[in-house]
C-alpha cells in the first residue's frame, strides 16, 4: 500500500506500538497523547510529530492534520473516549478511513455499523482462546 | 414515570432525590464503591452499582422496559454521549437528557444529535454576560434546534438607532426586535418604535446574524 497520513490518538501500549511499525512502513504519522511522559514509549529515534492534547479537542485533532488524514485509530485507553473521537472524526471531519479500540465486547458490538471500524481486544482474546480450546483434543 | 439516572454525583444524587420526592420510580447508577453505598444508605434498592455505560449494567437499571426518561449525568463527557446514544438507539428510550461538564464538547453532543443538553458552566457564563454589564450585547436564550437565538442590547446615547423609528433600520433578514423595556415598562417592539437611549431591546436573531445587527444598533 502507498504511504498514507495517519493521526494515532492514544500513545500506550497498543497507540505507540502502532505508531512505530506504520512509520517504519514509511507512512506520515501524528500521534496524539495527553500525557507528556507517555510520549517516550515511542522511542528515542521517533522522528514523527506529536501533539500534547486531548484527542476529543477538535482544536488538538486540527493540528495534528485531521483535515488531511486518511487514517485515524483510536487507542486511547478510555473505550467512551475512543467511541467519541471515532465518530468525531468520521462525521465532521469525514476521514474515510478510522478504526476505535474498544475493550468491552457488547460496547463493540453496539457500534459495529457506524461507518468506521471497531476492534476489541478482548473480543479477539475470546475468539483467540475459544478456538485453540476447541481445537484440543483428549490426550492418547 | 420511570428514570434511570446514570451517575450519582451530586447533580445525579440531587435529581434522583427530587424525582423520588415527586413519587416517580428512579434507579440511580452509580461506579464508585463508596458513593454508590452512601447512595444506598439513602435510596435503597434503587441503587445500581457498576459502570453506567455498560450494557448490562444499565440493563440492571431496567434500561430495556425501556424507562420513560434517561438522565446521562456523570461528570465525563464521552460517558454521557455514549450513555445517550446507547439509551435511545440500542433501546429505543424517547427521551434522554445530557449533561455536558466541559462547553467545549458541546459541538460533539450535537454532532452525535444528542439533545436536550445542559451545561451549567454555560448558563454561569450566560448569566455573568447578564449581570456584569462589560458586554453590550448579551446572548439570553439559545434556540438550538430552532437554530435562533435572543439577545438584548443596552441603547447608549451615542447609538446610531437613536430617534429612528425600528422600520427604518434596515435590519437584517433573519433578525427581528422583539420588545423594548423603557424605564421599567415593556413594550412591543414594532415598526414605529423609536429607540431611545437607556432602552434594553430584546432581539431575535439567526446565528451569525449578531455583528450586523450590533453595528446597526450600537454602531460597533
Amino acid at each position: 500500500m502507498a504511504p498514507m497520513n495517519a493521526i494515532i490518538v492514544g500513545c500506550g501500549r497498543v497507540g505507540s506500538a502502532l505508531a512505530q511499525g506504520l512509520a517504519d512502513d514509511g507512512w506520515k504519522v501524528v500521534v496524539i497523547e495527553r500525557r507528556e511522559d507517555a510520549l517516550t514509549r515511542l522511542g528515542e529515534g521517533w522522528r514523527h510529530p506529536f501533539v500534547l492534547g486531548h484527542g476529543m479537542d477538535s482544536h488538538v485533532l486540527e493540528r495534528a492534520g485531521i483535515a488531511d488524514a486518511e487514517v485515524l485509530i483510536a487507542a486511547t485507553d478510555g473505550d467512551n473516549t475512543n467511541l467519541v473521537i471515532a465518530q468525531v472524526a468520521t462525521k465532521r471531519y469525514r476521514v474515510p478511513h478510522v478504526a476505535a479500540r474498544i475493550q468491552d465486547p457488547a460496547r463493540a458490538e453496539a457500534y459495529g455499523d457506524r461507518g468506521f471500524e471497531v476492534i476489541s481486544p478482548v473480543r479477539l482474546a475470546i475468539d483467540g482462546l475459544a478456538a485453540w480450546a476447541r481445537a484440543a483434543r483428549p490426550a492418547a | 414515570m420511570f428514570a434511570v439516572v446514570v451517575g450519582g454525583g451530586k447533580v445525579g444524587a440531587n435529581v434522583t432525590r427530587s424525582l423520588v420526592a415527586k413519587d416517580h420510580e428512579v434507579t440511580v447508577v452509580e461506579q464508585e464503591r463508596a458513593r454508590a453505598d452512601a447512595l444506598e444508605a439513602e435510596f435503597g434498592h434503587r441503587v445500581v452499582h457498576g459502570d453506567g455505560t455498560e450494557m448490562y449494567v444499565l440493563e440492571l437499571a431496567g434500561i430495556a422496559r425501556p424507562p420513560d426518561l434517561v438522565l446521562a449525568l456523570t461528570g465525563d463527557d464521552e460517558d454521557n454521549m455514549v450513555i445517550a446514544q446507547l439509551a435511545r438507539e440500542r433501546y429505543g428510550v424517547e427521551k434522554v437528557i445530557a449533561r455536558v461538564n466541559d462547553p467545549r464538547n458541546q459541538e460533539h453532543f450535537d454532532l452525535l444529535g444528542i439533545a436536550p443538553t445542559v451545561c451549567p458552566t454555560q448558563r454561569i457564563m450566560s448569566l455573568i454576560e447578564h449581570e456584569v454589564p462589560e458586554h453590550d450585547l448579551v446572548h439570553l436564550l439559545e434556540l438550538r434546534s430552532e437554530n435562533l437565538e435572543i439577545i438584548e442590547v443596552e441603547v447608549g446615547a451615542r447609538c446610531p438607532c437613536v430617534g429612528t423609528p425600528v422600520e427604518e433600520l434596515g435590519l437584517p433578514a433573519g433578525s427581528r426586535l422583539i420588545s423594548v423595556v423603557r424605564d421599567g415598562k415593556a413594550e412591543i417592539a414594532v415598526g414605529e418604535t423609536v429607540l431611545e437611549p437607556g432602552d434594553q431591546v430584546l432581539a431575535i436573531l439567526e446565528p451569525g446574524r449578531e455583528s450586523e445587527v450590533r453595528r446597526l444598533l450600537l454602531g460597533r
